[in-house]
This record gives structure tokens, C-alpha cells and sequence, in this order.
């Protein structure tokens, strides 16, 4: 199944009004001369047999680019130039340590939690780095993004430190959620995270209403300078709850700036997405509500890079939203507490072989970015890092009994009136309160 | 495996406490099996519970997410797929309001569907189909059509899954407590099992039912074991819907409680033994219909009440049951009803934080004495 995926098949609408600098009139597409934004809007129109040409509106034709294996063939016939196109030396170094971030982070979680000292639901991340550290790398401080459960990494790699992050899984004070979200619920407003959400499918209504916020303030509230974007990360299984398809119809139909990005990984905990959903092609799911819908080799961090980068760049111009299919696998279980039989050791081996920390450093190696030493350092700056990091939760303390009432209310007037007729935040002994009733 | 054991468990006798309703076949009286109860855990109850009911009726299917190949989220369908096949054993997509609703229009048609979420939070997500499309439909339709569907999964505050090294830790979001949600709602047939016989019961006599039942169990018991008699081994056992059980016959003060608490109510009765107080145990088994003669009765003859729940305090399982106290039997209470319940807190994360806002045995053992001497003042409650 998944060579019939190694290609990169975009459905597009016909633009109606393109500020590109490429007009629709320039007639061929050659993918050899273009720079990277290759998905623009010129791309040559094949017919296949998914051409669907429907109704009589232009905005509605799509057509089929099967660009099939352009940038693998950029990648096959690498001499220097070309790949210097893709990343240059610092680029590739930042990706590189943002992806052994998260790795390391993920592993140290898993040694934390069979010691004790994590608990309840963890997800973890390896192998799905590409997609994390391909699109956030790309963001600003002010773009949000929205996760699921398996939230570490989007986190870390949006500059949540790993501090807080690993306090927060000890479920410690000086956690990004002072301990009271989780592992699962991790949020910065800082750094513009809206979390984590354990229920697969919520954040998508939430991060379409983030860029809903986005759009508002840019035309309504006229902060021209608002151009935020909002990426949505969900997973295979997420693709078959209604909440995703309101989000994508009502997305494409106020051309939000949002990019949701599924991690397809094909198995929701033992549910394959094959046994799941009547049609597997997640990215077909796009063109039907007027959005393009771009499938990636989720594996490779410079392809997901460029598919982010057009999709990133679509949605802050205000062209609207973009559903970019990632296929990638997850090395782990489910979560910590998931035996992982049903799935096949020869499915796990082959995925393990497209590594992608193995796939960039063999890139950057061979087109001379960088040698192993300065990717060695990296390896050990890192490792320091989530040393400090577990040492720093592990010191940290446990929230005091108070913060068991605070924040239920943004105003605590919320918890009403005492038998004595006050307030019952303004009595002093409000915060030594309980579980009792 | 279980089809064995029913083979070999036939020469038990009448189980006194079959609903004479729900009953499917007519059970002879015979001579009473003289061999000791064995044990079982909660998991295996509803397992076994389930292999009969969906040996005994072709109509009852079982769908959810991960129950077949996966045998059960928390392993309650394990081998179900392998014995039924995946017609009968439906691996879901993740579509709760979806697989609910489809679930419902089966029942309308006749079939019997057992619905299971992953957990009850889960069930949020299909709360249109359990409550608009279930609850209501006998009487929208006035009595042409029933709805024979069985709504269940584990409710309550979470644990690891699966941790094996000791770890109870819970998890915010995935730890509300439906019982009072779902008990409110005319049209519903609420359960709360305890023990593994409560499982076994309960569970049979739901999916023999021709009415919505929501089934809420709770994951922190399923590992637990229980005696089971063996009049509850045989698979025509069947508990009543709507009547609670006396765990713990007293004189001081009645505890009520269901589910999880009931264990904890035990525990605290144990150590109120201990200081001279005799508490009466309920285990409520059923939130709706709530069984108030029986906590009436008992309130009569202790005077004194605690009700227990693991929900949030506010319109809470807890608060009906005082409700209906005081309607019936306020002459009789020597001391204020004392309610524990959840904190009125979103779940903490944090290990600490999370200890305190479930009620903990000596929350019930300190709410006993109080309404047993009144020592010790309420506590500023927030």
C-alpha cells in the first residue's frame, strides 16, 4: 500500500484570481525549471481517470497534476544546486535539532513513565517528526497550532521549552499548565498552542475558529498586519468523524487560513485505516469542499517542508484553506499502554527503514551541509537538554492545595454566594477548601 | 470456554432474584449446587455476560470501537470476534455520534445492539442519538417503537491503561461521571454495577430489556475479583432493574453508594465498625429507577444518611437521593443528610491535586461521624 503513495498528487481548484507572480495563461509546468513553490497555480492540467469535471462553475473544476515524482526526482538527481534549492546549511541544522528534540524528548517520556514518574495516557511521537518539525518550523511565534493526544512534539517544536513540557507530564507546578492539563492537554498561550485534545476530531472546530479569529481581526476589526495562520494536526482516524467535514465545508466556504495536516499513520490504535474507512485517499477529501488536497511523503521532512511552505503560504496570503495528507507511521504503540500485536513486523521494518532523522542526516551528509561531528554535537546538546529537563521536573513541586479551586472561574465570583451572604472567593478560608461537600 | 462452564453449571437452581419479565427461558427447579462460589473478576463478568446473551439471542450484536480485533479497548469483547464473527462483533470507524445513531435505528428495526464507548466521555459525542433518538422514541411514537439498545462503557475517573506497575493515576477530561446526566433523563434505564455478580446481572438483564439502557461501568473494577455464587454463574441469572442491594446490613447510619464508591464505602464501614459505629451499605446498582423504598426503608431504621458518588456535587446522584429522603421519610432523620461527592473542579492532572478531588474512605468515614455526633463542623465548601 504505501508505494502506491510515493508520489505527490495535487487536486486543485481552477484559481479565479491568482496575486502569484505565475498567471494561469503560462502553458507548461516544468517542474525542473520552477523554484520549489512548484504547486502553483500553473500546473499543467492532465486528464486522469480522477478528473472529475463537474458542474458549470469554474470554481468547482478541478483537475489532476500528477507530478509524480518531482521532487523524488529532484532528490535522485541531487547535484548540489538543486539541492541547495530544497535547504541551506543553517535550515538544515535547526530541522535536524528540532527532530532529535523531539525524539529524544519522546524516548526519555517512555523510560520516565515505566519508572513511575509519569502517568496516566502518554502518546508518543517517534517517527512522525518530519510532519511536526516540517510545518511548525515554518511558523511564526504568532501563528497557532492546534494538536491532539499525541501533543509533545508539536508543543516542543513550536518553542514550548522542554522544561515545562516534561514538568508538566510529572504533573509538576512549574508545568506549562502548572500541572493540571497533562499529558494530554497541553497548552501555551505564549506560544500560541491551543492544545491538545484527548478527544480525537475536537481540535479541528477549534482551530478553524482560531483562524476564524485570524480572518475577523485582519477584515473586521481591520489589523491589516493580521495575517496568523493556524495548522491542525489530527490523524486517520480523525478523518471519519463528522467534525472534519463541517471543518473543511465551512473552512473552504470563508477561506480560513488554516492548514489542516492529517499524520496519517494508518492505525488508529489497533484499527487500521484500511479496515476504517471506505475511501483510504484522505487527501480526495479536499477538492470535494473546494480546497486543494495534496498528499506527502510524511517520512521525508524536505518534502513536507515544501508542500508546508505552499500551503502555509496559500493560507496567510488569504487564498484560503489547504488539506495536506501526510502518510507517515508512528514506531511506538498506540500509547504507553498499548501491547501494539496487531500490527505487522514487516509493516514496522519498513517504515523504520524511512526513519526520517536517518533520511536527513544521510541527506545533509551526502550534499556536504554539514559532517557528523557538528550533527553528533547537536545529538549531545540535545540529550543535555532532556537531562535538564527531567532534573528540573523532577525538583519542581507539586501544586499546593489551593490550586485545586483556582481557575475553574476566570472570575471566582463564579463559585456564588457563602451561608455568610459574602462571596464565598472572598473568604480567606476559601482556598484550603477540599473534596468534601 | 464460557459455553462450557454454562453446560457444566445447568443443575443450578432457580435464581430467586430473576425478573420474571425479562425472563427467556423457563428455568425448572432443581436440586442446588453444592460447590463453593468461585471468583471472578469484573472484566471476566461482562465478558461471560456477553458471550451468553449473544449465544442465546441471534438479534444482539456487539459494536464499538476496538472490540473485535483488538478484543476491547479494555479487553471486556475479548473473543467475542473470534465466536461471532465480525458481523455480530462490529469494529467501528471513530464516529461516536455515528455508530450511536446507527446503533439506535438497528433497535428501531428489532435488532438488539450493544453499544460500547471507549469511555462514557466518549458518549458526549452521540448524546443527540442516546437522549432525542433512544430516551424518547416509545413515547414519541406512543409504545409502536421501542428501542431494545444497550448503551455502555467505563464511566468515572480513568486510570493508566493497562498500567501494570501499580500506577492509579487519572486524567483530566476522560473523568466525568455520567450517572446524574443520564439519570435525569425520563426514557433511560440506568445502571451501576459493583461487584462481578452486579456485572453479570445487570448486564444480562440490560440486554434483555426492551427499553435504552446505559450501563456504566468503571475501569479501576474491572480487574477486581468477587465470589460469584453459582446461581450467578448460570446463564439465565439475571439481577432486577430498579432495586438496590444491602451490601452491609447496619444500625447507625446508612451509606449509600454505587459503582467504584460501594468498595470504598465498605472499606470505610470496616473502619467505622471498628469505632463503634454500625453502617448500613446500598449499593444502588440502579440510578434510574432510583430504588427509593429501599434506602427508605433503611433510612427509617438508622435515621442517620451519607450518600456517596465520585460525580460532581451539584444536581448530583447524591442530591436526588436527599431529595427524596427528606420527601418521605424526614421525620425520621436524626441528623442533615451529609453528601460526598467529586470536587466542583474540572479533573486536576497533577497526582496531589487529583487525590483531592475525588472523595477518598476517610471523606465517607469523617461524613459518618459527623452525621452520627455532629462533632465535627461542615467544612467550607466550595
Amino acid at each position: 500500500m504505501s508505494s502506491a503513495f510515493s508520489a505527490i498528487r495535487i487536486i486543485q481548484p481552477l484559481p479565479l484570481n491568482t496575486t502569484t507572480t505565475r498567471s494561469p495563461e503560462k502553458p507548461l509546468f516544468d517542474p525542473l525549471k520552477t523554484t520549489s513553490s512548484f504547486l502553483g497555480s500553473t500546473a499543467r492540467f492532465c486528464s486522469t481517470s480522477l478528473n472529475k469535471p463537474s458542474s458549470a462553475s469554474h470554481l468547482r473544476r478541478s483537475a489532476v497534476v500528477a507530478v509524480s515524482d518531482v521532487v523524488k526526482d529532484k532528490k535522485l538527481n541531487s547535484n548540489s544546486s538543486l539541492s541547495n534549492l530544497l535547504l541551506t546549511k543553517e535550515e538544515g541544522l535547526e530541522v535536524y535539532q528540532d527532530m532529535i528534540l523531539g525524539r529524544a524528548f519522546e524516548d526519555m517520556c517512555a523510560q520516565m513513565y515505566y519508572r513511575g514518574k509519569m502517568f496516566g495516557f502518554v502518546h508518543l511521537y517517534n517517527g512522525q517528526e518530519a510532519v511536526s518539525t516540517g510545518f511548525i518550523n515554518l511558523l511564526k511565534k504568532e501563528d497557532s497550532v492546534v494538536s491532539t493526544y499525541r501533543d509533545h512534539v508539536h508543543a516542543l517544536s513550536k518553542g514550548v521549552p522542554a522544561r515545562a513540557v516534561m514538568s508538566e507530564l510529572f504533573g509538576k507546578v512549574t508545568g506549562c499548565c502548572r500541572g493540571q492539563g497533562g499529558s494530554m492537554h497541553m497548552f501555551s498561550k505564549e506560544h500560541n498552542v491551543l492544545g491538545g485534545f484527548a478527544f480525537i476530531g475536537e481540535g479541528i472546530p477549534v482551530a478553524t475558529g482560531a483562524a476564524f479569529s485570524s480572518k475577523y481581526r485582519r477584515e473586521v476589526l481591520k489589523q491589516a498586519d493580521c495575517d496568523h495562520v493556524t495548522v491542525a494536526f489530527f490523524g486517520d482516524g480523525t478523518c471519519n468523524n463528522g467534525q472534519f467535514f463541517e471543518c473543511l465545508n465551512m473552512a473552504a466556504l470563508w477561506k480560513l487560513p488554516i492548514v489542516f495536516v492529517v499524520e496519517n499513520n494508518l492505525w488508529a490504535i489497533g484499527m487500521s485505516h484500511l479496515r476504517a474507512t471506505s475511501d483510504p485517499e484522505i487527501w480526495k477529501k479536499g477538492p470535494a469542499f473546494g480546497m486543494p488536497g495534496v498528499h506527502v511523503d510524511g517520512m521525508d521532512v524536505l518534502k513536507v517542508r515544501e508542500v508546508a511552505k505552499e500551503a502555509i503560504g496559500r493560507a496567510r496570503r488569504g487564498e484560503g484553506p489547504s488539506l495536506v495528507e501526510c502518510e507517515t507511521y508512528r514506531f511506538r504503540g498506540h500509547s504507553l499502554a498499548d501491547p501494539d500485536e496487531l500490527r505487522d513486523p514487516a509493516e514496522k521494518a519498513h517504515y523504520a527503514a524511512r526513519d526520517p532523522i536517518t533520511a536527513l542526516k544521510k541527506y545533509m551528509i551526502e550534499n556536504k551541509l554539514a559532517n557528523e561531528a557538528e550533527l553528533k554535537a547537536i545529538e549531545k546538546k540535545i540529550d543535555e537538554v532532556v537531562e535538564d529537563a527531567v532534573e528540573f521536573a523532577d525538583a519542581s513541586p507539586h501544586p499546593g492545595r489551593t490550586q485545586l479551586l483556582e481557575n475553574v472561574f476566570a472570575d471566582p465570583k463564579g463559585f456564588g454566594i457563602g451561608p455568610d451572604g459574602k462571596y464565598r472567593c472572598e473568604d480567606p478560608k476559601f482556598t484550603e477548601g477540599t473534596a468534601q461537600v | 470456554m464460557w459455553g462450557i462452564i454454562r453446560q457444566n453449571v445447568r443443575c443450578g437452581g432457580l435464581p430467586a432474584s430473576i425478573l420474571g419479565q425479562s425472563l427467556q427461558r423457563i428455568r425448572p427447579v432443581s436440586r442446588s449446587y453444592s460447590s463453593a462460589a468461585r471468583e471472578m473478576t469484573v472484566r471476566e463478568a461482562l465478558n461471560s455476560a456477553l458471550d451468553e446473551e449473544m449465544s442465546a439471542d441471534p438479534k444482539v450484536f456487539l459494536m464499538g470501537e476496538e472490540v473485535g480485533e483488538y478484543q476491547g479497548a479494555y479487553k471486556i469483547s475479548k473473543g467475542l470476534l473470534e465466536k461471532y464473527g465480525p458481523e455480530r462483533v462490529l469494529d467501528t470507524p471513530i464516529t461516536e455520534a455515528g455508530f450511536a445513531g446507527i446503533g439506535v435505528g438497528a433497535a428501531f428495526y428489532g435488532l438488539k445492539p450493544v453499544v460500547e464507548f471507549m469511555t462514557l466521555n466518549f458518549s458526549m459525542q452521540a448524546i443527540d442519538h442516546i437522549i432525542n433518538s433512544a430516551a424518547k422514541q416509545n413515547y414519541m411514537s406512543a409504545g409502536q417503537i421501542p428501542v431494545p439498545i444497550v448503551f455502555r462503557g467505563p464511566n468515572g475517573a480513568a486510570a493508566g491503561v493497562g498500567a501494570q506497575h501499580s500506577q492509579n493515576r487519572l486524567i483530566s477530561i476522560l473523568q466525568d461521571c455520567y450517572a446524574a446526566w443520564y439519570g435525569s433523563c425520563p426514557g433511560l434505564k440506568v445502571l451501576a454495577p459493583y461487584s462481578s455478580e452486579d456485572a453479570r446481572g445487570l448486564l444480562k438483564a440490560a440486554i434483555r430489556d426492551p427499553d435504552p439502557v446505559v450501563f456504566l461501568e468503571n475501569e479501576l473494577l474491572y480487574g477486581e475479583s468477587f465470589p460469584l455464587s453459582a446461581d450467578a454463574l448460570d446463564s439465565s441469572f439475571c439481577l432486577p432493574i430498579g432495586k438496590a442491594k444491602i451490601e452491609r446490613e447496619g444500625n447507625d447510619v446508612t451509606i449509600t453508594a454505587f459503582s467504584k464508591m460501594v468498595g470504598y464505602a465498605l472499606k470505610a464501614a470496616e473502619i467505622l465498625g471498628k469505632e463503634g459505629i454500625s453502617a448500613e451499605v446500598i449499593n444502588l446498582r440502579s440510578i434510574r429507577p432510583l430504588d427509593r423504598p429501599t434506602i427508605n426503608d433503611s433510612v427509617r431504621k438508622t435515621n442517620r444518611l451519607v450518600t456517596v458518588e465520585e460525580g460532581f456535587p451539584q444536581h448530583g446522584v447524591g442530591a436526588e437521593i436527599c431529595a427524596s429522603v427528606i420527601e418521605e421519610s424526614f421525620g425520621c432523620l436524626d441528623a442533615p443528610v451529609e453528601r460526598i461527592s467529586g470536587a466542583d473542579v474540572p479533573m486536576p492532572y497533577a497526582a496531589n491535586l487529583e487525590r483531592m478531588a475525588v472523595p477518598q474512605v476517610e471523606d465517607i468515614v469523617r461524613a459518618a461521624k459527623r452525621a452520627c455526633y455532629r462533632l465535627v463542623p461542615m467544612a467550607a465548601t466550595a
